[in-house]
């Protein structure tokens, strides 16, 4: 279904975020801010949930533990006795003091990969994969609000544009988007 | 904003100091005819006193860190961290005092290379690794050691202080780049003398034992017993309603400090234990054998309140923002951390006769109540905000 969006593009980060704020106060709905860098509290404005990412660091921390737990258990001393310094070879937690640097690494890169691949998958940014934004020029130094209709009933077109157009935007357009 | 001490405060620390003394004086006189009675008496002498002092140095140590990365969000909370950087010449005469009283006992069987009897060949008690390492440990250079120390914190000390007041006035940014040049060199001499000074105060009490980790895991402990006072010392002035200018992302930014300090803490403390523990030699284990034979729960017990208990419970962001949790982890890991240095002190020098008691609390309580009056009153002395930092604006606007 074809869908009607209006982009406003700024030349200001602030400028941007004065506006969004002026236009969720009166009740429009901003479904996407593009930007060459983050901007700093831009998220509560226009009413973007709390990131998941933090769930997920710690589910593939925790698959980083056990990998390591089981792998280093398995091959130090299940499968060949290890000696480390004519300790108990037989026993995993008599040595687990020697296992706990490694585990902690493995914890760690397991959390850091797949927390930026899941980034990666999430954001459809994998290298490759085609641009999302609506113009290449907020890859540099122009910032872009996105309005959808569909989720503006309340207002025309014409009213939402009317709106954008005092908020100190330098140019404005409409797509129709699939 | 000028500060005042309140009423409650006022009875709040006198309590404690009263208390403190009531059952140091029931500990002195119940345990007077105990055979080490001396040496117990030093031992918590000097870890009272270091405990305090450190916490005054890792403040200085803290403010001189902010000035040398000349950084912004601070600004708010600088005479905070002042006041309690100006807790050290009280702690350092506490301290010296101590270390004067155990040098006249000739090392009271706390420092064993202080007494003769040691190191002098042919006499009953000869031991030829102390006798080795006496060029170093003597008590005439470490009275040399420990005042160039103290001279230097001091002087240090008192040039930040002064050169902030100074800005109150004057502004502008000259005194700016002076105490980023002078925050620079004391780091240099911190590093030194926070490794050397850890060796000397406290790791030639297990005389036998040495090592290189040691400084390090002292300067770690000091470092996040500092940032707990500091945030607690926040907190409470923000609930009585000073402080305006500090928000919400001060705190949490004081709290990522607590949380990172005690991951520091714990990171040494897991490094040294694990790499003696590995290695296996006889004269770098016995250190932990005396800990795990006499102190085996209280030893193990100190590691994971101070490291899993800030772990889990400042992990969140939330939590890092909340008065009520931050001052309740803050009161135990400073606790754990005083029985870090407890047992850092008594488990050389009494070994297994150490246990807590009247004189053990008693003293711990006198000289805290101490400390936070001499804080407290410390921040009756300049106003509140330093009203000419360069970075007071951007502190203001901070927000993460």
């Amino acid at each position: 279904m074809a869908e009607k969006v209006i982009y406003a593009m700024y030349d200001d980060d602030d400028v941007l975020k004065d506006g969004a704020k002026k236009l969720v106060a009166k009740g429009v709905k901003i479904s996407e801010v593009f930007s060459p860098f983050p901007i700093h509290g831009i998220d509560p404005i226009i009413g973007i949930k709390n990131t998941r990412l933090g769930i997920m660091a710690f589910l593939y921390g925790l698959t980083g533990l056990l990998l390591a737990t089981i792998g280093m258990r398995f091959f130090m001393v299940v499968d060949w006795p290890m000696n480390i310094g004519g300790k108990p070879n037989f026993s995993y937690l008599d040595n687990m003091l020697a296992f706990i640097p490694i585990t902690f690494e493995f914890t760690v890169l397991c959390a850091a990969h797949g927390m930026a691949i899941t980034y990666l998958l999430r954001n459809k940014t994998l290298p490759g994969m085609p641009a999302q934004n609506p113009d290449p020029r907020t890859t540099d130094d122009k910032f872009v609000i996105e309005i959808r209709l569909s989720e503006n009933d309340k207002f025309t077109s014409d009213e939402l544009e009317g709106m954008l157009k005092e908020t100190g935007l330098i140019e404005l357009d409409q797509k129709e988007i699939k | 904003m000028e500060f005042s001490i309140s009423n409650k405060a006022k009875v709040f620390t006198t309590s404690l100091m009263v208390i403190g003394l009531l059952f140091t004086a029931i500990g002195v006189f119940t345990s007077m005819n105990e055979h080490h009675f001396e040496t117990r008496l030093l031992t918590n002498g000097l870890i009272n006193s270091f405990f305090f002092f450190a916490i005054g140095l890792g403040a200085l140590f803290f403010l001189a860190l902010q000035y040398a990365t000349e950084t912004g969000w601070y600004a708010s909370v600088k005479r905070v961290i002042e006041a309690v950087a100006g807790y050290l010449p009280y702690g350092m005469a506490m301290l010296a005092l101590t270390l004067l009283t155990i040098t006249f006992m000739k090392g009271a069987h706390i420092y064993l290379w202080m007494d003769p009897e040691y190191t002098t060949e042919g006499t009953h008690h000869y031991d030829s690794i102390i006798a080795g390492k006496a060029a170093y440990l003597n008590p005439i250079f470490f009275w040399i050691r420990t005042l160039v120390y103290m001279a230097v914190y001091y002087l240090f000390l008192r040039g930040f202080r002064m050169r902030s007041l100074e800005e109150d006035r004057i502004g502008g940014t000259d005194l700016h780049f002076k105490n980023y040049r002078k925050a620079a060199t004391f780091l240099v001499f911190f590093a030194v003398f926070s490794s050397t000074s850890a060796w000397d105060w406290l790791m030639s009490i297990d005389v036998h034992w040495f090592s290189t980790l040691f400084g390090w895991y002292t300067f770690a402990g000091m470092w996040v017993s500092t940032m707990t006072v500091l945030v607690m010392l926040t907190l409470y002035l923000k609930k009585l309603g000073y402080l305006p200018k500090v928000n919400d992302s001060h705190i949490h930014d004081l709290g990522k400090w607590t949380f990172a300090t005690s991951f520091l803490w714990s990171y040494l403390w897991f490094s040294q234990f694990m790499l003696i523990w590995y290695a296996n030699i006889g004269e770098e284990v016995v250190y932990y054998i005396t800990r795990i034979e006499h102190y085996k729960m209280m030893y193990f017990g100190m590691f994971l309140i101070n490291f899993a208990f800030p772990m889990l419970i400042l992990m969140s962001r939330d939590a890092k923002r909340n008065a009520g949790i931050l001052s309740f982890v803050g009161v135990i890991i400073l606790i754990g951390h005083w029985l870090d240095v407890y047992i850092m002190v008594s488990a050389g020098s009494l070994g297994q006769s150490a246990k807590i008691g009247f004189l053990e609390i008693g003293m711990a309580v006198l000289v805290a109540g101490f400390f936070i009056r001499v804080i407290l009153n410390n921040l009756t002395k300049a106003p509140l905000t330093p009203v000419n930092h360069p970075f007071l604006d951007e502190s203001i606007h901070h927000e993460i």
